[in-house]
């Protein structure tokens, strides 16, 4: 019987692994239950409030988009627009080369994952660096971010400092506050070489083209004081109809993803810089990505869109903590990647049909997401659409329903195998839809078989 | 299309009343009688007429998570014939109950008989919630020595259920309800998610034991016998038995005492 690919991840994966990433996510959990709790009186209503507004915006996006590129352009942005991973790269790569540029600075961001920006741009003789220090160790790794927020959640210090001394950054030394001082002078340098700063945004406002960033390092602060030009690629999702939604949001995100009152730093960007300014960058770019984005709108799973990149479903999400976001084999893992990721993945589908599968749909992800996303339902629809696509990896493990089904709608044969088995003491394997017994029983003893014995006492009952 | 929400079915849109049907799930069915006539039992206590219609089988919820809607509506469609009138459904189990009012509407979604299985959904309840949020039972009799660890289960999230049956049993002489760590997670039984992720599973499963078993209770209880099956048959397989009962078995018990 082929096999979960998830599963089978997750049982191949090393013990440090598994608890770095377990400690991670559970402190993360936790962290963002007592400051949400203490600080608002009822977290829940403010979670639906900011679903009801984001789904306002996925719902209007026809309108809403067009507001906020005029007034990006207002405050004079120039806007790009991007239906592909392709594009948005070529974008970004012709905005250098018009400025004869060969060096980018690179802030946290994950549609620049969804299009491997910077693998495209090293291989078109640009250098990106990564300057958030999760990401920078996943670069110099070859590695791949495994969680959302937290990139390198699956590592502990001993392989970074290693990693750092096979990169010349240092002897090894593990000491956590020697890694951060190292990258920083090595990062220094690199701010000052750069021509480029490239982030994305958490928001970005359509009444006033306000765009928004927070961080805790600082370093998408450095990416745009240190060069003359900014590039924001920004999911076509990410807008908030109004500035005043900010507070909202900011108090929402920073909780859920770090369990925060507020990140380090929160930067409002306006526009380039005007001329009253002494710094920033003279020339500012919006770059628009769909990448897969409208085909998700038009789907069963558009609520999926609401999503803020918190990254509070990952951290409390049993499933991911057992098997590490590589399990995935996509850029977004966790239950939000679960759905996220095979509806982005377009008419490659069927490649990722196995995700939605990889949850025991305990809800937790839905009670937990600052927006409100009903994940579990999501998951469900794109496993009822695998189904439909005859997807094979979604199907492995998964008993066949057919005899269950035709035997839970006729009562008399189902009665008769539920006696039977009582009498003969085994399980009718087609009454109870785990067939695949042998791997319950690998792990677990079953209850002796009771068949009709309730039936039984019902009907004895009813005749004194 | 509207746009899902996490079910919330508040009480007043659900009927109460006395004379009930009763779904027995099919794995009180086949494994759970005591389960099954624990929950006659007390009903019967407060003073109802149970039903129980024959031709029932299974709430359909198998082969809903495991993506096959077409088989699963069909078993929906059979349990909605055989439940036909308007009287309260008593279930002993969330899951099975959040199947009728929450899993099979999605499911219906495009089909014309929707209204139909969306008002079968609104007449189920999950045993301890029609307990206390339908017949108003606050309070519960007679006396049950024991440690009980209760373990939430996941189909009560967001439902008044767990917090009723909480309520509940902690109202019981005798019984002391201890805590354990990690109570919003999962134990990993998940249907069909047990087989097709046995190595998750079983991880999840084995974490949650662990807290259950530091908080040395006589008795976990819960009110979904999936997880019972699935926590009870890893403890049990792992050499350390643990004493699980539905919060049914509970309350019929402590009748014995009153
Ligand atoms: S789905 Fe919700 S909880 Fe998960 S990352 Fe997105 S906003 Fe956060």
């Amino acid at each position: 019987m082929a096999l979960q690919q998830i599963d089978q991840f997750a049982a191949k994966l090393r013990p440090d692994t598994r608890a770095a990433v377990y400690d991670g996510s559970k402190k993360g959990h936790e962290k963002r239950t007592a400051v949400l709790f203490d600080h608002y009186p009822d977290p829940d209503h403010l979670r639906r409030l900011a679903g009801n507004i984001k789904q306002h915006v996925v719902e209007n996006l026809d309108t809403l988009l067009p507001a906020a590129a005029a007034a990006l352009e207002r405050n004079g942005v120039k806007v790009h627009w991007a239906s592909t991973a392709e594009e948005a790269n070529a974008a970004v790569l012709a905005i250098m080369q018009a400025r004869g540029a060969k060096k980018m600075v690179k802030a946290k961001t994950m549609v620049s994952e969804e299009t491997h920006l910077a693998d495209y741009l090293g291989k078109n003789g640009v250098e990106c660096v990564e300057t958030d220090l999760g990401e920078f160790i996943i670069q110099i790794d070859g590695d791949h971010p495994s969680h959302i927020v937290k990139p390198i959640i699956h590592k502990n210090r001993r392989e970074i400092a290693t990693s750092f001394e096979k990169h010349g950054l240092g002897a090894y030394n593990d000491d956590p506050q020697t890694i951060t001082r190292r990258a920083r002078a090595h990062l220094r340098r690199k701010y000052l070489e750069a021509d480029v700063g490239l982030t994305g945004a958490n928001f970005v406002t359509a009444d006033t083209g306000r765009l928004v960033l927070v961080t805790n390092e600082g370093n998408s602060r450095f990416c745009l004081a240190a060069t003359k030009c900014h590039i924001a690629m920004v999911g076509i999702e990410k807008l908030l109809p109004r500035e005043t939604d900010l507070g909202l949001y900011l108090n929402l995100l920073a909780r859920s993803g770090t369990g925060q009152q507020l990140t380090v730093y929160t930067e409002f960007i306006s526009g380039p810089r005007s001329p009253a300014q002494p710094d920033g960058p003279e020339e500012m770019h919006v770059i628009f990505v769909d990448n897969g984005r409208t085909e998700a709108l038009a789907s069963e799973c558009r609520e999926i869109l609401r999503c803020i990149r918190c990254g509070a479903c990952l951290n409390v999400c049993p499933v991911y903590r057992q098997a590490s976001g590589h399990a995935y084999r996509s850029v977004y893992p966790g239950p939000v990647g679960a759905v996220l990721s095979p509806l982005l993945a377009g008419e490659r589908f069927p490649e990722l049909a196995d995700l939605p599968k990889a949850s025991s749909l305990c809800g937790a992800c839905n009670e937990v997401c600052p927006v409100n996303i009903p994940i579990p339902d999501l998951l469900l629809r794109l496993r009822a659409r695998g189904k439909e696509a005859g997807a094979k990896n979604a199907a492995a493990g998964t008993p066949p329903m057919g005899a269950w089904s035709l035997l839970a709608t006729q009562p008399f044969a189902w009665r008769t195998s539920l006696t039977a088995g009582h009498t003969l003491n085994y399980v009718p394997k087609s009454l109870i839809p785990v067939p695949p017994m042998q791997t319950w029983l690998r792990d677990r003893t079953l209850p002796a078989w009771r068949g009709g014995a309730f039936r039984k006492w019902m009907k004895d009952r009813a005749k004194k | 299309m509207a746009h899902a929400q996490s079910a919330l079915i508040t009480p007043s849109s659900r009927p109460a009343g006395k004379r009930v049907q009763m779904m027995a799930t099919c794995l009180c069915d086949a494994f759970y009688d005591d389960v099954a006539r624990a929950t006659v039992e007390v009903l019967e206590h407060l003073g109802c007429t149970v039903e129980f219609p024959e031709g029932q089988t299974c709430c359909g919820q198998p082969a809903f998570n495991g993506g096959d809607w077409e088989a699963s509506r069909r078993v929906v469609r059979h349990t909605a014939k055989v439940f036909a009138g308007d009287l309260p459904i008593i279930v002993p189990s969330g899951s099975c109950a959040a199947m009728m009012f929450h899993g099979a509407p999605l499911e219906f979604e495009k089909q014309p008989d929707l209204p139909e299985i969306e008002a079968l959904g609104k007449r189920a309840w999950e045993l301890v919630d029609f307990i206390v949020h339908g017949l108003g039972v606050k309070t519960w009799p007679g006396r049950y020595q024991a440690k009980v660890a209760f373990h939430r289960s996941c189909h009560s999230r967001g439902t008044c259920t767990g917090p009723a049956a909480l309520a509940l049993l902690s109202s019981i002489a005798g019984i002391e309800v201890v805590p354990f760590g990690e109570g919003e997670q999962c134990c990993g039984f998940g249907g069909t998610f047990s087989v097709s992720f046995p190595n998750v599973s079983k991880g999840m499963g084995t974490l949650k034991l662990e807290h259950i078993r530091a908080a040395q209770p006589d008795v976990l209880a819960s009110i979904d016998m999936s997880c019972m099956m699935h926590l009870g048959g890893l403890a049990e397989k792992d050499g350390k038995p643990i004493k699980t009962l539905h919060v049914a078995q509970i309350l019929r018990d402590a009748l014995k005492n009153a």
